[in-house]
């Protein structure tokens, strides 16, 4: 059994207060809470403060570049189909220069789990708008307030039939660990969309702020019904729910590919020999 | 005996599936073969076509000149008419061109007819001018039955022997109907090896191990997935098709790190979008192949057609300072060994290394004597599950006298691999102290740097030992310049000096290249670009300047008369 000891790793460089700690807490405790060692996962991450938390805790770690956690993830997953592949990003990182990216990671339905720090606003580039900034805000680069309509992750993600859609709040770290370990269960691709306070550049989602708008989603909600999922993903502004929106059992993209059925890639030895049969196709 | 058959069509009417199978026959017949394509990017309709020369003698470059033309469109006969050999033949179909030649070198041959005969439908009125063409070279046909049964075996005996038949009906109607025919061919000899430029790239990563693949599709480097994804159950291979380029990229450097061999490939368009990952590479030490195919550009430029345009562009992609190696195979065999020693090196360097070719090599088809099997190296540089578990300690960047870190397989031990795009330390963790950056820069640039300059061999010398002339060229232009100086020996001390390892430039081990070149009276640097990419390296590398240059930039290939006419203009400087 893996203790706390065994996953402290570098110290943050966030900022005091920052909603990153609680996520960074809560899923230190789900990893002990499953059993799961440092070196049985790898943590594939972006760039923003989010993707700073494989450095943070102990872990397989391939921190690359911003926006390119999925493909980078997937590349791991499919080499290495018995690796549990976790990717972090930011709302920049994943919901904008990688968007294209999260789209096709959903239809594939690879067996990534993706923990998005989604906090609203640019914090590593210092306060611009996100694709999840909502209308209005003003910030340095919109000082006449953001025009574009926000990015509704969980819609997206309930449209493109992604096999488990949740909401999390790094305001909540109990109920977000209890998220996280039902993602790191979950076989198909996994998305957890977690509500961050930036303290320092986002003055209007605040902790007080999220705190008045959210709730758990209700124990007899089912989380199969597309359609009602569908309705509860278009929910923000006055109430903002936590939970399971959606899940399904599509399909997982690794357990098809037959090459990978009875070993993984990785331990699939080389054979030489084999090529001279193949070159006489050439004669 | 050295023939240049041309197939003109449009796009969809076959010449490809024609031109395919008689280039098989030639060379399961012994004879030496190259063949290559100019297309249109079209999938029906256009002008496309599809050049073979066979002879008892190696050819290795496209030919201008036309012993047999198959016309399938008027257009054919339009364009080529005037590059008929004084023996040159033209045999086509009168009622599917709905018009009739009177001219001695016109053949007209009822290839949809003679098939509707024989139990087929027009489609294989394919077979009829493929079995025709064997009976204008008095070819004997059970090399072409044979590959006929292999090709439709599948589809049941009927459309087996209506095929044999349409094949022995143009055959048959060609021997006795074409009276000017006159071709002799040498006598056959043992079956040939027949493969073109990408398919050999392909085979060369899976003879290495490669055992994933991820791209976009791109022309002309989509065939290199092509043909991985068809080998992919037999040789346990992963091959993904990215959302776009980037993903590729990326997807390649996951499963690299994870602990395979992988390799992906794009066009310059495609590869625009990789750039960023391969400055990755670099920074994460990831191992990584990526095979470059050229076409003209700038942007989308001609899809179908050739250039050597993307040299110094992929010399200096990648923002930062790192080590890369950039090879340019000029023939299949080359293109072969040198993706099998891409493997190699990225793996022992931890280094992203490029295969460089274009729609040219690509397309082209060569005989070989064979391969020669023995001469594959496979070294497993990675470290697994035994000897990372024996270990004490693990640092994926640890720092070494060679600059070379070892490389885990996360996973496979209680070791943990860890890397950043960000500077790191040894353990991979992000840093900001100076210190640690000149160690890393040092480790990863400048100790690597000379040992993978040692592995790059120097550039093949061909022809006159004591050269006045000097013909220097890369890549995939290397037949066509060989067989311009085989052609222009008997009159000059001339010589070819072919650059395939281009990167780090080869070194110049007195007395070496260099020196040659010095005491040469004209040097010539020939490039299928416009502003003769590589004559600027070798000025900024070694400060030598040719005499002249030669640059095509067309979108097509040099072609033997052609070359050989720009090389004589330049022989008066003499």
């Amino acid at each position: 059994m893996p203790t706390w000891e065994d996953y402290k790793g570098q110290t943050p460089a966030w900022c005091p207060g920052c909603g990153n700690f609680s996520i960074l807490k809560a899923f230190k405790e789900a990893l002990i809470e499953l059993a799961i060692e440092p070196h049985q996962f790898t943590i594939v991450s972006g760039i923003g403060q989010g993707a700073k938390l494989p450095h943070y805790l102990k872990c397989n770690t391939f921190n690359g570049l911003h926006g390119r956690t999925l493909p980078v993830a997937t590349g791991i997953k499919l080499a290495n189909h018995e690796m549990r592949v976790v990717a972090v990003a930011g709302d920049g990182d994943c919901y904008g220069e990688g968007g294209n990216h999260l789209l096709h990671a959903m239809r594939r339905n690879i067996g990534l789990k993706l923990f998005v720090h989604n906090n609203q606003i640019y914090g590593l580039t210092k306060g611009q708008a996100s694709p999840t900034s909502m209308e209005g805000m003003k910030t340095k680069n919109q000082p006449f307030g953001v025009f574009s309509e926000q990015l509704n992750p969980m819609a997206l993600a309930v449209a493109m039939d992604c096999s488990f859609v949740a909401r999390g709040f790094a305001g909540d770290p109990g109920h977000l660990k209890g998220l996280i370990k039902e993602a790191m269960a979950h076989t198909g691709f996994s998305l957890v969309d977690i509500l961050q306070p930036c303290v320092t550049f986002n003055k209007l989602n605040t902790y007080e702020w999220y705190r008045q708008r959210v709730y758990h989603i209700e124990a007899e909600y089912n989380p199969e019904d597309r359609a009602e999922a569908f309705k509860r993903a278009l929910q923000w502004g006055e109430r903002i729910p936590l939970g399971i929106l959606y899940r399904n059992n599509r399909p997982v993209y690794e357990e098809r590919i037959s090459v990978i059925k009875d070993m993984p890639l990785v331990r699939q030895s080389f054979d030489p020999a084999k090529i001279g049969i193949t070159f006489k196709e050439f004669y | 005996m050295d023939y240049s058959i041309r197939l003109g069509g449009e796009a969809g009417q076959g010449i490809q599936t024609v031109g395919y199978t008689l280039s098989k026959v030639f060379s399961r017949a012994g004879y030496h073969v190259f063949t290559h394509q100019d297309y249109e990017s079209r999938v029906r309709g256009g002008h496309n076509f599809f050049q073979m020369r066979l002879s008892d003698k190696p050819v290795t470059g496209p030919r201008e000149v036309i012993d047999i033309l198959v016309a399938f469109d008027h257009e054919s006969i339009a364009r080529y008419e005037g590059q008929l050999t004084d023996y040159g033949q033209v045999i086509y179909d009168s009622r599917s061109l709905k018009k009739s030649y009177d001219k001695s070198q016109f053949l007209d041959i009822p290839f949809e007819a003679l098939a509707m005969e024989q139990g087929g439908s027009r489609i294989m009125a394919n077979t009829v001018a493929t079995g025709a063409i064997m009976g204008m070279l008095g070819m004997e046909l059970d090399i072409l039955l044979g590959l006929l049964r292999e090709a439709f075996h599948r589809k049941g005996e009927e459309v087996v022997t209506a095929n044999l038949n349409a094949a022995m009906a143009g055959h048959d109607y060609a021997v006795r109907e074409c009276v000017r025919c006159s071709f002799a061919l040498a006598p056959a000899a043992k079956p040939r090896m027949l493969i073109s430029g990408v398919d050999a790239i392909a085979m060369g990563a899976i003879a290495s191990g490669c055992k994933f693949y991820s791209a976009y599709p791109m022309t002309p480097s989509t065939g290199i997935m092509d043909y991985v994804a068809d080998k992919a159950k037999e040789f346990g291979i992963v091959v993904e098709q990215a959302e776009d380029e980037i993903a590729a990229v990326n997807m390649a450097l996951g499963a690299s790190f994870a602990g395979v061999r992988a390799m992906t490939g794009s066009s310059g368009g495609g590869f625009a979008l990789m750039v960023e990952g391969v400055s990755l590479a670099a920074m994460t030490e990831t191992p990584l192949v990526i095979a470059l195919g050229q076409r003209p550009g700038p942007a989308t430029g001609f899809p179908t057609r050739t250039e050597q345009a993307e040299l110094l562009f992929t010399l200096h992609s990648g923002h930062g300072e790192f080590p890369r190696v950039v090879f340019a195979p000029g023939n299949p065999e080359q293109a072969f060994f040198l993706t099998h020693k891409a493997f190699d090196i990225a793996e022992k360097y931890q280094i992203p290394v490029f295969i460089m070719f274009d729609q040219y090599l690509a397309d082209t088809q060569w005989t070989l004597e064979g391969i020669d099997l023995k001469e594959l190296r496979y070294t497993d540089y990675r470290l697994r599950a035994g000897a990372l578990s024996t270990l004490k300690s693990y640092r994926r960047h640890l720092l070494t006298e060679n600059g070379v870190s070892p490389l885990g397989v996360p996973g496979e031990s209680r070791h943990l691999v860890v890397t950043d795009s960000d500077e790191h330390d040894e353990e991979g963790h992000m840093v900001e102290d100076a210190e640690t950056r000149i160690k890393m820069v040092d480790k990863r640039l400048f100790k690597k740097l000379p040992l993978i300059a040692q592995e790059i061999a120097p550039p093949l010398l061909y022809g006159s030992a004591e050269p006045d002339v000097i013909i220097v060229g890369w890549g995939s232009t290397y037949g066509v310049l060989k067989e311009s100086v085989d052609a222009m020996m008997k009159e000059k001390k001339i010589a070819l000096l072919h650059f395939s390892e281009i990167y780090p430039f080869p070194r110049n081990e007195e007395p070496g290249y260099l020196d040659m070149l010095k005491n040469a009276k004209l040097t010539i640097c020939v490039e299928n670009n416009a502003t003769g990419q590589f004559a600027r390296l070798m000025r900024a590398e070694k400060g030598y300047e040719f005499h002249a240059r030669i640059n095509k930039y067309d979108g097509r290939p040099f072609t033997l008369e052609g070359l050989i006419g720009e090389l004589n203009a330049h022989m008066g400087r003499l």
